[in-house]
């Protein structure tokens, strides 16, 4: 059986509409530099390397050639992975995987994206089957609508719910000095903010964001060698299920579902909301932040509004702190979105999450959205599994 | 370690202007590696595909075979590159303890793509793309750059084409089975000096899928004859920019083919057929040098001696090669294939005779930036 690995740095860049000052690759430097200090690493101590982003954002074909001045790569083994949004979590399983293989001890997972030059409603609109869905699902916001008015509809969740959620992200990016939006709001703020598709605001809405993040990971031995408190890698589960939006089941989140129930199944994780201490979710908008509650078994199908958003508990201050980074509503480099989730749990871990830091963080929780509804899910912990 | 093993194999027929769509082909080659594995898709607890929103013309193409490569409700991942890299990780992610078999497939409908303008993009876009490279003329400066270092003629890369055509003749899968002459490549249109129209691989489409299980659930499932065992593999690569490189220096292949040798426990003696991957002509014995397959400088000459022919020394391409059909991203996989069906004994008019270990290769990005090496054994 495989080896059991640790995260042993994280670098991120510093997030913003336009990073006017770096190309794509040197994006990529700045977050591979950052983590390489982070873990008081060089890069010679790097055996291999994974690295994804979203090819038709800014239209760089063989996209792990092009990045090997930025990764480092050169005579090195490197390989891409892409699943859309979850291209963040999938190359982090990615350098799981391959750390934990035994071919390689060190594998640094690098996503990035650089959105200002790019289309990205008008490329996220080609994933649809051209015949059958590209013209009532055109780009990220319309699905997301529709699964919260279903949802709406079904439980009784409000817009308010929504915007107490936004607030929550928004303001805790106040916190995270690599956050892309870090703005004051209100409730009312949000509420007032311009309809985008309803019920969806703009003050609801991830942005697109310029920025990468690098996330190394370490197979046990090297690991417990190089970092004092690496978080380690409890469970990685994927699950996608459907190719044709059509077919979702939208009042609530099958594949999270699954794919949380699965992770916990093997991290050992019988209640969710008692025994994490951090979360780190990829809420691609405020209202997946009420719905999702109950795919991640926090609470009963239906329940989340009253048992967990009105309630305060996902506050920093509260039972289970969610997104003390400000999230995906605050950032949203969409290569690395993923991966900042998974880095950002183990910074919590590590307790190098600075002013965001939730206290005593043993175990923490960080997932992926992206394609067709698809789910991922990272458990880390500060205890080996 | 673990050892991981090939226990099925399913290619389509390599062809242009196939009719179904590139989830169909997906369908075809997942259903027809289970049924060679004689196991259903409940056997299956992950899926790799090999898909690229470039060469598919969609964003997150992968969302298009979610079904039909039967990941419904799976663990599931997506590897953008060559086939071989799609390998990789399907076994890395069984080496890892979590899963026990995985589905790796890839497909390409070329016929659906624009070469010249998606290699382009393969190209830096302040510089590199506007001089309008792309994958043909970026390989017929690599052709030129290895003739003058090891005096390679434009023959010589022909009788490459000759050879991997008339071996395309025993192989049912392969797109162009031709029997052609050094003058007929030599004849052939100009497409970007030194490089003719048949020194050139052919746009095709296609799919292939393999099925790969941890060692415990490969002796659950197969029979010894068709087990086949995955040995070694390295990779490795170069650096991006063509001006940063000597392009007639295999230093990554180099290191990666190291690595997989090191790891199977196998040297170059020791390999009785292999799958090189010719995108065009002068790459077969480039990459044979590189793989120490020959000598450095020595490829043209192994050639023309006929030292790689099917009944020479070691048969180089037996399936036809990339020449004979280049779905680009399944082609690798493809090699690799042909590997496993030598193994077991299975490749009918083109069988090489007590085939012990095989070679496979796959490249990623311009002119071989970043090479897999596989070794496979019995």
């Amino acid at each position: 059986m495989g080896n059991r690995v640790g995260i042993i740095g994280v670098g991120q860049t510093h997030h913003a509409a336009h990073r006017l000052d770096a190309s794509g690759v040197e994006l990529i430097a700045e977050a591979v530099t950052r983590a390489l200090d982070d873990a008081q690493m060089t890069l010679d101590q790097i055996d291999a390397i994974v690295i994804g982003n979203m090819d038709h954002f800014e239209n760089i074909n063989y996209v792990d050639m092009w990045a090997t001045d930025g990764l480092g790569s050169f005579l090195k083994p490197v390989f891409k992975v892409t699943t859309g949004g979850t291209t963040g979590t999938t190359v982090a399983a990615a350098a799981y995987y391959s750390a934990a293989s035994g071919l390689f001890d060190v594998v640094m997972a690098v996503g990035w994206e650089k959105n200002s030059e790019s289309d990205t409603q008008t490329a996220i609109a080609t994933c649809s089957n051209p015949v059958l869905e590209r013209d009532p699902f055109p780009g990220a916001i319309g699905p997301l609508a529709t699964e919260y008015t279903m949802y709406m509809d079904a439980f009784g969740a409000t817009e308010e719910d929504a915007a107490i959620v936004a607030v929550r992200d928004r303001n805790n990016a106040l916190n995270n000095p690599y956050a892309h939006n870090r703005m004051r709001v209100t409730v009312e703020d949000v509420m007032n903010s311009p309809m985008l598709s309803y019920p969806v605001k703009f003050l609801d809405m991830c942005p697109r964001s310029d920025g990468s993040c690098a996330v190394i990971f370490a197979a046990e031995e090297k690991a417990k060698k190089l970092c004092p408190r690496p978080a380690w890698v409890h469970a990685s589960v994927v699950r996608h299920d459907y190719t044709h939006f059509g077919d979702l089941e939208w009042q609530w989140m099958p594949t999270l579902e699954r794919a949380s129930l699965e992770a916990y199944k093997i991290a050992g994780i019988t209640n969710p909301l008692k025994e994490f201490d951090v979360a780190e979710l990829y809420l691609p908008c405020s209202t997946t932040g009420v719905k999702w509650m109950d795919s991640l078994w926090f609470c009963d199908r239906g329940e989340s509004p009253k048992r967990i958003i009105r309630t305060g508990i996902t506050e920093m201050d509260g039972q289970l702190p969610v997104n003390p980074s400000g999230g995906v509503i605050a950032t949203n480099p969409i290569g690395a979105t993923g991966l900042n989730r998974v880095g950002e749990a183990a910074w919590q871990i590590m307790g190098r999450a600075g002013d965001r830091q939730v206290p005593n963080v043993k175990k923490a929780l960080a997932t992926g959205f992206g394609g067709c509804s698809w789910s991922d899910v990272f458990i880390l912990g500060a205890d080996l599994p | 370690m673990e050892r991981v093993a090939v226990i099925g194999v399913g290619q389509t027929k390599y062809e242009q202007g196939k009719r179904e769509t590139f989830h169909e082909l997906v369908w075809e080659v997942a259903n027809k590696a289970l049924d060679d594995a004689g196991i259903t898709v409940n056997e299956i607890d992950n899926v790799v595909s090999v898909s690229s929103d470039f060469w598919d013309g969609r964003t997150i193409s992968s969302m298009a075979i979610s079904d039909t490569s039967g990941a419904f409700g799976k663990d599931i991942s997506t590897v953008e590159g060559d086939g071989t890299f799609g390998v990789l990780y399907g076994m890395m992610r069984i080496l890892s303890g979590s899963f026990g078999t995985t589905m790796v497939v890839a497909h390409h409908k070329g016929t659906e793509s624009n070469m010249n303008g998606i290699t382009n993009t393969a190209f830096d876009p302040l510089v590199e793309r506007r001089l309008g490279l792309d994958a043909v003329t970026s390989a017929a400066m690599q052709a030129r750059r290895y003739m003058t270092v090891s005096g390679a003629t434009e023959r010589q890369f022909a009788m490459v084409s000759v050879k991997n055509h008339g071996n395309a003749k025993r192989n049912p899968y392969a797109m162009l089975p031709m029997d052609i002459t050094v003058d007929d490549v030599m004849n052939s249109p100009m497409l970007a000096s030194p490089l003719k129209k048949l020194d050139c691989s052919p746009v095709t489409d296609g799919a292939a899928a393999m099925v790969l299980a941890a060692e415990r659930e490969a002796k659950k499932f197969s029979t010894s004859r068709k087990r086949v065992w995955l040995n070694g593999v390295g990779h490795c690569t170069d650096a991006y920019r063509l001006g940063d490189r000597d392009l007639a220096d295999t230093r990554a292949l180099k290191e990666a083919a190291k690595k997989a040798y090191a790891m199977a426990g196998v040297t170059t003696n020791d390999i009785d057929v292999a799958e090189v991957y010719d995108a065009f002509s002068y790459m077969e014995p480039l990459w044979l040098e590189g793989l120490g397959l020959c000598d450095d400088g020595m490829g043209p000459e192994c050639i023309e001696r006929g030292y790689f022919d099917f009944g020479g020394t070691l048969p180089v391409n037996t399936s036809g090669g990339r020449l004979s059909a280049n779905a680009v991203q399944v082609a690798g996989l493809a090699g690799m294939i042909e590997c496993v069906l030598q193994l077991r004994g299975g490749a009918g008019r083109r069988q090489v005779k007590g085939a012990q270990k095989a070679l496979a290769h796959g490249i990623n990005g311009i002119c071989g930036q970043s090479h897999c090496v596989w070794i496979l054994g019995k």
